[in-house]
């Protein structure tokens, strides 16, 4: 007889209706079965307003499914209250936009978190942070109000707020929309790094789940796929089954949009 | 036929005045009535979800005292001083113009009736028990009011609310509570340097008008006029004051998803809202007066 271990889901959705965060009583996806292992690297595709923010929110128990169910490490997103805060913070969330706090500095917005949670002062979180900001390349700026910064950069501040609590799972929205060519390469990179075990988490390899509207920056054999179209959700697999996929979608986001270069 | 017609012309008459009737009960026509209704049903709403919001927040604010203290304490420490600290030489000017202001029309009057002795007393019944409290409490909602929609606003316009949630910081706990108990500790404190201004201020342009009155008979006659019921009521209703502007102002600003455009319209609501909400406690605080 062999012995089962139980080793669930770090999420599983199952016949999910994605809602909008902006207006609840809209679908935006419909019927989503999806389940994420522990240490996959997922990319999820999807043109603009396809839902794809919609579905990462839901992921990160940020909402809850208006018709089926999601879980995340096991716990019903339902159920995702103060209780379950241990859950929420296994789970890092970059947003499209950064969305970091304005009245804060790059490292008050990274500290933040971490003070929050452990109830530290500022100079007890110092260290941390400052690591944190120079394995980013964030040190220069430190000091500097979201404001103040460069897409490219705020986008890097919003990935180090996210990783200061070493969450096991991280959901990117969209992280290359915004980047330029050199930032794009470098963070594609990092969360490769991640992904295989960076030894700032001691070596433990991280799930990723990100977002994209262009799909040709993710080209990995390792990574899955997923696409958003037209409300449904469809799991493609590995990248050289994205090649032989009929559906149009998929040609769409692999496609180069016109008067544009790599 | 003749007959039928009086019959008929009878029965038109008839269902006219009946007609009439009905519409002399209805009080207002009906796209008059449905308009009110519409308000009606905005109000009552309005009324529900502030009530829940002033809830959370006080449930908040007692489940929550001792969870990240190093992060809340010194944003309460920093909305004390905006909505205190930061307004008190405003205070002073205020409190100087409006011992002025009451002085100035009181002793006008009562020298016509050579009351001019009760002065001190009049000074409490206007200054501590109404104007004080009442003018601190709409010029802080003024000043860091308005402050508090538009900060709110934006950054739930922004998605730092949802930022917030994503990092397991419950936004109540973090934006709501250090305004509310600043705004209540601001207003309470600027309530009392603004009523000790304007009653020393009273006594100057009383001296200035030549009223024979000296500085220990003004001062006793207003601690005459005081007994312990005044000081639990002005403790009880600036902290009220505070913390139900403090409410509607964060309520507009965060309880419901804003696009940029309308933080400014919201902003101009909760102002309106924050202004009736202090004449409604005000009147609370009168009939307390009363009764006691």
């Amino acid at each position: 007889m062999s012995e089962t271990i139980f080793n669930p889901s770090v999420i599983e959705m199952r016949g999910a209706d994605v809602g909008a965060m902006r207006d609840v009583t809209l679908t935006v996806v419909a019927d989503v079965n999806w389940s994420v292992q522990t240490g996959e690297f997922w990319v999820v595709a999807g043109q603009q307003l396809s839902g794809k923010s919609d579905l990462l929110m839901l992921a990160a128990g940020l909402m809850t499914p208006q018709r089926g169910s999601c879980r995340v490490f096991g716990s019903d997103t339902e159920a995702f209250g103060e209780a379950q805060i241990a859950e929420r913070l296994r789970v890092g969330f970059v947003f499209a936009g950064g969305q970091l706090f304005n009245p804060l500095t790059v490292a008050e917005n990274v500290a933040l978190p971490l003070r929050y949670q452990k109830n530290l002062s500022a100079e007890e979180a110092a260290s941390v942070v400052e690591a944190l900001l120079e394995m980013l390349e964030l040190t220069p700026f430190a000091n500097f109000l979201p404001a103040n910064l460069a897409a490219n950069w705020r986008q890097r501040a919003a990935l180090a707020r996210a990783l200061v609590l070493k969450p096991e799972l991280l959901l990117l929205d969209n992280p290359l929309a915004r980047l330029g060519g050199r930032h794009r390469q470098w963070l594609l990179q990092f969360l490769d790094q991640l992904w295989r075990g960076h030894e700032w988490f001691g070596g433990r390899p991280m799930t990723l789940v990100a977002t994209t509207d262009d799909l040709r920056p993710w080209r990995d054999a390792k990574k899955k796929f997923a696409v958003l179209h037209e409300k449904s959700f469809a799991v493609v697999g590995f990248w050289d089954d994205l090649a032989l996929a009929p559906s149009h979608a998929v040609k769409e986001l692999l496609a180069e949009p016109a008067g544009t270069t790599m | 036929m003749l007959y039928a017609a009086v019959v008929r012309g009878n029965l038109a008459k008839a269902f006219e005045l009946a007609n009439t009737q009905m519409f002399r009960r209805a009080p207002l026509p009906k796209s008059y009535t449905d308009f009110l209704g519409h308000k009606l049903f905005l109000f009552l709403l309005t009324v529900e979800g502030l009530g829940a919001f002033a809830l959370i927040t006080l449930g908040v604010i007692l489940k929550k005292s001792g969870v990240a203290r190093s992060v809340i304490r010194p944003r309460i420490r920093q909305e004390i001083s905006r909505a205190g600290v930061a307004l008190l030489p405003m205070f002073l000017f205020v409190a100087l113009a409006l011992g002025f202001l009451v002085i100035g029309q009181t002793v006008s009057a009562l020298a016509r009736v050579g009351a001019t002795s009760y002065l001190g007393t009049t000074m409490v019944f206007v200054i501590v028990r109404e104007l004080g409290p009442l003018l601190a409490a709409v010029l802080v909602l003024a000043r860091v009011g308005t402050a508090h929609v538009i900060e709110l606003g934006t950054a739930r316009a922004l998605g730092e609310v949802e930022a917030l949630e994503a990092l397991g910081i419950d936004p109540v706990h973090y934006l709501i509570v250090p305004r509310v108990i600043g705004m209540a500790l601001g207003i309470f404190a600027l309530t009392i340097y603004l009523i000790l201004g304007a009653l020393g201020s009273g006594y100057l342009w009383a001296f200035l008008q030549d009223v024979p009155l000296t500085p220990g008979d003004y001062f006793r006659q207003i601690a005459e006029s005081l007994s312990w019921l005044d000081f639990a009521l002005l403790a009880l209703k600036t902290t009220a004051f505070g913390f139900f502007i403090a409410v509607v102002t964060c309520y507009h600003g965060l309880a419901q998803p804003l696009r940029l455009e309308d933080v400014s319209r919201v902003a101009v609501r909760a102002v309106t809202q924050g202004v009736i909400v202090c004449v409604l406690v005000d009147a609370v605080f009168i009939v307390l007066y009363l009764v006691t």
